[in-house]
């Protein structure tokens, strides 16, 4: 189980002193509006945190402490919606965000993951057409080059018997080294940008210290905010911090490809007794993301000095072993595919970089912008350099670099335009982001709010809203409450199907 | 992956990218310069 969440890059062209609050607010508001499609009112955040305990089903219902009045204004706060895709938009730390709904696999991970940024790209016509509006342009990027990052946040449900500190020793040399094909390259170095050269990470810089639970100062690379949002008895939610917003999507499959493999060994206890930490992490990881050439030598805890792409392979040839282990489960396609990409992506490194041009995100944009320096003699310090870097990422597809190369076949997508529209409209059908994304779609006036593990309805002829508990992230799926929302043509023969003797 | 490699030999992959520097020079952001140091965010998380 995983999921992506965005912060995305927000600018007024010409007029840097905005606000980016309101900015975002209204690309989030013009999106929210269009996606109510005239709902009297659209469903809020549900911030209430007192999850009641759920029954066998995964469901129960209580009473929810709001009165249905108090959740019908649609100007209290700032603006936090549900799609009906399972996704949130929101504005977070001055950003729009698009939190992805939960997946269980990388390919639907980088589906609806594309969905976010056609979701932006629309939010931004959207708030355009508002009379008197100042184009607002959006950048699926981390940094302005000016000292300031926001983050591309990975989340995984981990066991919780999994001991932090394994997570902690295995996760971090994994971080460190898997940049190489995770990064989304930046031409600055230092978190200002102050030196002008090219480095494979936009986030690297702003990582300061190892383990911690900060995450917009004093950046740790291993973060521990824990809301599992779901049994926390039996869960983490491995919340990364360290990733680039990436536009490539074998980038985004193999980042969250092989960190969810990785998890999967740690868990299982298989890397007890290999250790790939580095004697200095933060410093290391600066330095893999300042090296192109990929020779760097990171100084190992064991006293060996290895270059990244061998800390990879090495951590690759152990995830062989797991998943060809006695005992273990026939290997799922996707897998076996995640393995496969994975070592064809490293020999590419190890060999020559260029031949993954098409493919990932730092190469990419070097490519872009050694073409530029080879035809017009420019200097790394060159401002049309610069804006190569940024408008790579911006999320208007006439004007992003990354979807004009896509569109000339030089880099490479997974899905069609009409798979990506059908992910920005409808939920993934094996997890909860089903029964809530499906619940937004049918039922869209009666829904009052929604978070990750709850619905509250506003249910006719009930006095108090109604809170559906969602705390297992594997119910909820199209073959548990697909039938359910079928036979159910109003959310009051929904709450009574679903079984409950709520309180009247 | 240094800028004077790529000089030396150019390979079929610049002279894709080349392909495209054409069509990249008409969607790019007037005064780059300007444009650039007008970039300016919030940091977030």
């Amino acid at each position: 189980m995983m999921g992506i969440e965005t912060e995305y890059g927000i600018s007024v062209p010409g007029l840097p002193n905005m606000n980016p609050m309101a900015s975002s607010s209204q690309i989030v508001n013009a999106y929210a509006r269009q996606a109510a499609q005239g709902a009297r009112a659209r469903a809020h955040w549900d911030y209430d945190l007192e999850s009641p305990l759920r029954d066998a089903r995964g469901f129960d219902m209580s009473r929810a402490d709001a009165d249905p009045s108090q959740l019908t204004d649609e100007d209290t706060g700032m603006a936090n919606v549900i799609l009906t895709n399972g996704a949130r938009l929101y504005v977070d730390h001055a950003h729009p965000e698009y939190s992805s709904p939960e997946v269980t696999n990388p390919r639907d991970a980088v589906l609806w993951d594309r969905a976010g940024v056609v979701i932006m790209a629309r939010a931004m016509e959207l708030a355009a057409a508002v009379p008197q509006a100042e184009p607002i342009v959006l950048y699926k990027n981390n940094t302005d080059n000016k000292g300031a990052s926001y983050g591309c946040h990975e989340n995984y449900l981990m066991q919780r018997a999994t001991p932090f500190a394994d997570i902690v020793r295995h996760l971090t040399p994994f971080f460190i080294t898997r940049q190489v094909f995770t990064g989304a390259g930046r031409l600055g170095v230092g978190q200002d940008g102050r030196r002008s050269a090219y480095q494979i990470s936009q986030r690297a810089d702003f990582f300061e210290v190892e383990v911690g639970l900060e995450t917009t100062l004093k950046r740790p690379i291993i973060n521990t905010r824990d809301e599992p949002h779901a049994d926390p008895e039996r869960f983490r939610r491995l919340h990364v911090i360290v990733g680039d917003a990436n536009l490539s999507d074998t980038a985004t499959y193999l980042k969250m490809g092989t960190t969810a493999i990785v998890l999967s060994m740690v868990e299982a206890g298989f890397l007890r007794g290999r250790d790939w930490s580095a004697s200095r992490s933060v410093a290391e990881m600066h330095a893999v993301s300042h090296d192109t050439t990929l020779s760097h030598r990171i100084a190992l805890a064991d006293g060996r000095s290895l270059t990244a792409v061998q800390v990879q392979q090495e951590i690759l040839d152990a995830a062989r072993d797991f998943c060809g282990r006695d005992g273990a489960s026939a290997l799922d396609p996707q897998t076996e595919h995640v393995l496969d990409e994975w070592q064809r992506v490293l020999d590419g490194l190890a060999s020559d970089p260029a031949t993954l041009s098409r493919e990932l995100d730092w190469l990419a944009k070097l490519a872009l912008m050694e073409g530029y320096m080879r035809r017009d003699a420019l200097p790394w310090d060159a401002p049309r350099l610069q804006l190569i870097d940024l408008q790579y990422s911006d999320v208007r597809p006439q004007r992003g670099l990354a979807a004009r190369l896509e569109d000339r076949g030089l880099l490479t997508r997974m899905f069609t335009d009409d798979e990506v529209a059908a992910a920005v409209l409808s939920p993934p059908e094996d997890t909860r982001a089903y029964f809530r994304g499906e619940c937004m779609r049918r039922y869209p006036e009666s829904v009052a709010a929604a978070s990750w593990d709850s619905l509250v309805f506003d249910v006719p002829g009930y006095e108090s809203l109604l809170r559906v508990p969602t705390l297992e992230p594997t119910r909820g799926t199209r073959a548990h409450v697909g039938a359910l929302l079928d036979s159910s043509p109003d959310v009051a023969t929904l709450i009574q199907r679903l079984g409950a003797d709520a309180p009247r | 992956m240094t800028v004077s490699s790529v000089e030396s030999a150019p390979t079929e992959l610049d002279a894709d990218v080349d392909s495209i520097l054409d069509e990249i020079d008409s969607v790019l952001e007037e005064n780059a310069e300007d444009f650039v140091k007008s970039f300016v965010q919030k940091g977030g998380q």
